[in-house]
């Protein structure tokens, strides 16, 4: 049904011959306390089949009720995006049969959207602001979960059957449709992950969701066709559903930019579908044969009646937002004092918010940013994750912080336990209680190991005697080598002067 | 206002997901074409200035307070059930195994 | 016959209230009855399930609670105890609910719909489920999966439909009240065709919740009942707002008793009444037309002010329906699948994937016009049709609304034959969906414009009852029980009694007429 591509293009030798063209489509699950249409409760990982009433399973005789609350945070999202808000829109009804979709159609505003025409400002590493217009931001309700059994992989081709799950059937989603968008050239897989990133950072901001990416609070599209340099018509595109992690946004956007070039370069031509997103082996495949694709019979909803906004509702509703991304961002960076480009490699991880409850939890910014940027960045690629999914916490860090600042462990055992921390071992002090980290304080026992290392490394105390103190340096290996790394590097220094008669 | 064909219902019948035998699908198409050619002068009743109505009596905004109801148990849900395992309904394959 | 059930409900439940009969006694009487007329290869067959032991239940706790007396007995709703049958189409706990479809056999809604919480709230026994057209598609009660349903008059004729089951057991005295539902006229048709008295209330006057959808926009559940003056207290009973149903009037019932009590007087002096010219004449039987100008000479000479008013876009009412109703079928009825409840058929041959055995289960679970009725709403919802189908019938509905203001501007309520002909032999129109659907043309305008309508006895045309149509404007559902009651009383003085009383007389040794 597709043509096969072994070989992809490289990245840069695709990006020289075509210009990428994106678009995504960003569902953004709402944490209101009950569902779009249902007052069953919107909780995510219950047992399967508990939080829904007659209406979630679409049984014979139910009707659908609009949640006030989900209209209110699809215009908060619509006004934190700049978009305009709709004075009356209505729900229409998308008809195809699947067996995760209770009714077989979907309740969606489709094309009477709550919110339309907007912008969005993203910051890329180079340091230019790409703007990104907004078609459409509109409501809908999200489908049951199903499970695929039996086969091998767990994955839908080759079951045997499928479990179904309708706790999440009808949970308020907003879709966020973008524009077209052209121009990002070889930055775009960097886009595409700052822009979802973006997202995910407003509807936290706004607190009208969860925005945890891995629950698929947050999910995205992402539509991607290239175009030869100089060409006027955008080529074929292809949607890649579900990538549900910004490394994956990025990854998914870059996989498809090679692979389309690929097919292109062979002379075959880009079949128009939807691809699945594979994160073991970081490759879309095509997905699932939709057979209603191309005839979904949208029609208004008859069970549901217009929303109305009036201006008073909206301005309401407007003071409820919070302080705007852009401007709070530069009020960040000024408090606590990071240069652009640490800032925006902060912004661009998107571990703002970690950063700012770790500083209000008492460390200093550029403690926030040595942990957040570097071991734990290190350790969330080192995982393939992103760095908000290792499990690390603003609680974590101030611990750590705390635990070197009374000189209980150093720096580079608090990398260790950062990473058993990651392994999941339990809170730092635990860590370092239960694997016995805690520093060797005790002074007979290092200065046993400082004299060892005096008497076996003459030349190198003659050099210390002689002035030259970075040789201390070189005592050190064999003091932590004998004290498995536990010696505080401040305190051995302290003795070896002590010893050679140089302190004070 | 075209004819209703054999293929048009043929791809109607795979739409609304109900399979059909060459027979229903002849005496279908019959039917069906003696039906749409009745009520074809209905597509040129109303000038393009007429609003349709979707909703007999107009009302707007019915909403639901975000407070939390009554839920059917497991055991409700699935009391229907054609087939399930523990608390979840189980269907058969979505792809063919090919 | 036991007297017991010939009374009407509002009389019924005067003797319960006055301690002369017992609700179990009533109950009773009308178990009896259904077992009496209701089975057998001839029977009425207005029943799909009977309820004996709820039924008696609800009865003997209602006969308690006045035994006891206090403030609980005045407290019960003044029906109490008057047993009730219920449509199949509306779901029920403890109860099948088919809606005569092989696709729900068995089924058991984990739910009421809120109509029946108000009903078992006021204590009225539910007797059973009613039989009707397959998800309340068709003009016969024909197209039940579990045959048919036969009109007590004839019993070699249809009771109309869908609601044949709710009408033919109310004219049979089975029950002496029922609830139905009214799409395109399946209260009223089968009304008229079967001598009972049938009302569509505005649409969002009673909650459609539970009500088994067939099209959304048209649906409303109503009254089927023996007199006027019980089918307000069963309206005003199910009526009201309802916030689990998005399209439920927000206002209060109208007092629709005290409009039925005003009418009762037959005095009409001052009322408006407008004749839709458009239905009337041809199409419409001799007999029909001459009941029809019966009941009007009756008005006039009770004081009220004949007028004639024309609905030209009529004409086109039909069609739209026919797209509307059968587009939102299409969606409406994709639910039953075979994937959370109801049959599941698997293909016999091939592989074995959710997609085929959902059309393996649609096309053994649905019947013939089930079927016509989805292909057809899809077809005028598909790409390429929709603006010349549903996006046209949408229009026609807004030209209906008009031709409704305008008509209104010069008439308080407007009359015509509720249905063209008498009932039909069975078998006669089944294979001709399109005559069939004639059937509905002069009650499908009031459910294109969502505004109320009632039909009462007008006399018989060859000893079959012929129905007079009343509609009023939307929220003036008062108006068709001020009018609808002075024309009963007018027709019934003139005949001396109810229409039913020259119904013929049913027995089960013979299986038929007696």
């Amino acid at each position: 049904m597709t043509s096969h591509i072994d070989e992809l293009v490289d990245f840069d030798v695709a990006l020289e011959k075509y210009d990428p063209v994106l678009g995504f489509e960003v569902h953004v699950e709402l944490n209101t306390k009950t569902k779009m249409f249902s007052a069953a409760p919107n909780v995510f990982g219950d047992t399967p089949n508990t939080n829904v009433t007659p209406v979630c399973l679409g049984l014979p005789g139910v009707l659908p009720v609009v949640n006030k609350t989900a209209v209110e945070y699809a215009i908060m999202i619509g006004l934190a995006l700049n978009c305009k808000i709709a004075e009356r829109c209505g729900f229409a009804r998308k008809n195809y049969f699947y067996p995760d979709t209770p009714k077989n159609f979907q309740t969606s505003q489709y094309d009477d959207p709550i919110a339309y025409d907007g912008w969005i400002d993203i910051e890329l590493e180079d340091g230019e602001v790409f703007r990104v217009e907004i078609e459409r931001a509109h409501m809908e309700e999200d489908a049951g979960k199903l499970t695929h059994m039996g086969g091998s992989t767990g994955r839908i081709q080759g079951a045997d059957y499928s479990l179904v799950d309708y706790n999440r059937s009808g949970v308020p989603l907003v879709e966020i449709v973008t524009k077209t968008i052209e121009g990002a050239g070889k930055r775009a897989p960097e886009l595409a992950k700052a822009y979802v990133a973006a997202i995910r950072e407003i509807v936290k901001a706004l607190d009208v969701s969860d925005a945890k990416m891995e629950r698929g609070n947050v999910r995205c599209d992402a539509n991607v066709s290239l175009m030869l340099k100089g060409a006027e018509k955008f080529g074929t595109r292809t949607e890649t559903k579900n990538v549900n992690s910004l490394r994956a946004v990025e990854h998914a956007v870059r996989f498809e930019i090679e692979r389309h070039a690929a097919v292109l370069n062979s002379g075959a031509a880009i079949v128009q579908e939807t691809r699945h997103w594979h994160e073991d082996t970081r490759t879309t495949t095509s997905g699932r044969p939709k057979s209603d694709a191309d005839d979904y019979r949208y029609f208004p909803e008859p069970d549901l009646v217009p929303v109305v906004t009036t201006l008073e509702w909206i301005e309401e509703l407007r003071s409820r937002l919070p302080e705007p991304p852009a401007e709070r961002r530069k009020r960040l960076q000024a408090d606590w004092g990071y240069s652009d480009a640490e800032f925006r490699d902060v912004v661009n991880a998107g571990i703002t918010e970690q950063i700012e409850e770790t500083i209000a939890a008492g460390t200093t910014a550029a403690v926030a940013r040595k942990w957040w940027m570097g071991e734990i960045a290190r350790l969330a690629n080192a995982a393939d994750k992103d760095v908000i999914d290792l499990g690390v916490t603003p609680a974590t860090i101030v611990e750590l912080n705390s635990l070197i600042e009374a000189k209980k462990i150093n720096d580079k055992i608090a990398r260790q336990v950062l990473e058993y921390v990651v392994g999941g071992e339990g809170t730092p002090s635990e860590i370092v209680e239960k694997r016995s980290l805690a520093v060797v304080n005790d002074d007979s026992a290092l200065g046993a190991a400082v004299d060892d290392a005096i008497a076996a490394m003459p030349d190198v105390v003659e050099k210390i005697k002689a002035g030259k103190m970075a040789a201390i340096g070189a005592l050190m290996g064999p003091v932590m080598k004998a004290t498995r790394g536990q010696a505080d590097a401040g305190r051995v220094r302290e003795l070896v002067l002590e010893k050679l008669g140089l302190a004070g | 206002m075209s004819a209703i064909s054999r293929e048009d219902v043929a791809h109607l019948a795979h739409l609304a997901h109900i399979e059909m035998s060459d027979a229903e699908l002849d005496k279908m198409t019959g039917e069906l074409g003696v039906i749409v050619q009745a009520i074809a002068s209905v597509s040129e009743a109303a000038s393009a200035d007429v609003p349709a109505t979707t909703h007999p009596i107009a009302l707007t905004n019915v909403f639901r307070e975000d407070v939390v109801g009554e839920t059917l148990t497991a055991e409700e849900a699935l009391m229907n059930a054609p087939d399930s395992v523990d608390t979840r309904f189980r269907v058969p394959a979505i792809l063919d195994g090919e | 016959m036991n007297e017991i059930i010939r009374l009407s409900a509002t009389e019924l439940a005067a003797k319960l209230r006055a301690g002369e009969i017992t609700s179990v006694a009533a109950v009773q009487a009308h178990l009896d009855r259904i077992a009496e007329v209701d089975g057998g290869e001839h029977g009425v067959h207005a029943f799909l399930h009977v309820n004996t032991e709820e039924a008696l239940a609800v009865a003997a706790e209602v006969d308690a609670i006045r035994a006891a007396g206090g403030a609980e007995a005045e407290a019960l709703h003044p029906f109490a105890g008057v047993p009730i049958a219920i449509k199949d189409l509306i779901v029920t706990k403890g109860q099948p609910t088919t809606a005569a479809s092989k696709m729900l056999e068995g089924w058991m809604s984990p739910y009421d719909a809120t109509v029946i919480e108000k009903i078992r709230a006021a204590k009225l026994p539910m007797l059973g489920k009613t039989n009707l057209d397959e998800f309340a598609m068709g003009s016969s009660t024909e197209h039940s999966a579990y045959g048919a349903t036969r009109n007590p008059w004839d019993l070699n004729r249809i009771p109309g439909g869908s609601g044949g089951g709710s009408a033919a057991a109310v004219a049979a005295f089975e029950a002496p009240l029922a609830l139905g539902t009214d799409t395109g006229g399946s209260i009223r048709q089968p009304g008229a065709v079967t001598g009972t008295v049938g009302v569509k209330p505005t649409y969002g006057g009673v909650s459609r919740y539970g009500a088994i959808a067939m099209a959304s926009s048209l649906d409303q559940i109503g009254p089927v009942t023996r007199t006027v003056l019980d089918s307000a207290y069963l309206h005003e009973l199910i009526g009201g707002h309802d916030a689990a149903d998005s399209t439920s009037l927000n206002e209060p019932v109208p007092a629709l008793i005290a409009a039925a009590e005003t009418g009762a007087s037959g005095d009409m002096t001052g009322v408006r009444v407008g004749v839709i010219k458009e239905l009337q004449g041809e199409g419409y039987e001799a007999g029909v037309q001459a009941r029809f100008d019966e009941s009007l000479e009756a008005l006039r000479a009770a004081g009220a002010e004949i007028v004639e008013v024309s609905c030209p876009n009529f004409k086109y009412a039909l069609g739209a329906y026919y797209l509307i109703s059968t587009s939102e079928v299409s969606s409406n009825l994709a639910k039953f699948d075979g994937v959370r409840f109801g049959t599941r058929v698997l293909p016999t041959e091939g592989p074995l994937t959710i997609e085929r055995v959902m059309g393996a289960t649609r096309a053994a679970g649905f019947g013939e016009e089930v079927k016509r009725r989805i292909i057809l709403g899809t077809y005028a919802l598909s790409a390429g049709y929709y603006d010349a189908y549903y996006g046209s019938a949408q229009k026609v509905r807004t030209l209906i609304q008009r031709d409704f203001e305008a008509a209104f501007e010069h008439a308080d309520v407007l009359i015509s034959p509720t249905c063209p002909t008498v009932a039909f032999e069975l078998g006669s129109k089944v294979d001709d969906p399109l005559a069939m659907y004639l059937n509905d043309i002069a009650t499908i305008p009031a459910n294109m414009a969502g505004i109320p309508g009632i039909t009462i006895p007008g006399g018989l045309s060859e000893g079959l009852p012929v129905g007079i149509q009343f509609l009023a404007p939307a929220r003036e559902d008062a108006r068709l029980y001020r009018a609808g009651a002075a024309l009963e009383k007018l027709l019934e003085d003139k005949w001396g009694g109810r229409l039913l009383d020259q119904a013929p007389e049913l027995s089960a040794a013979t299986g038929g007429v007696a």
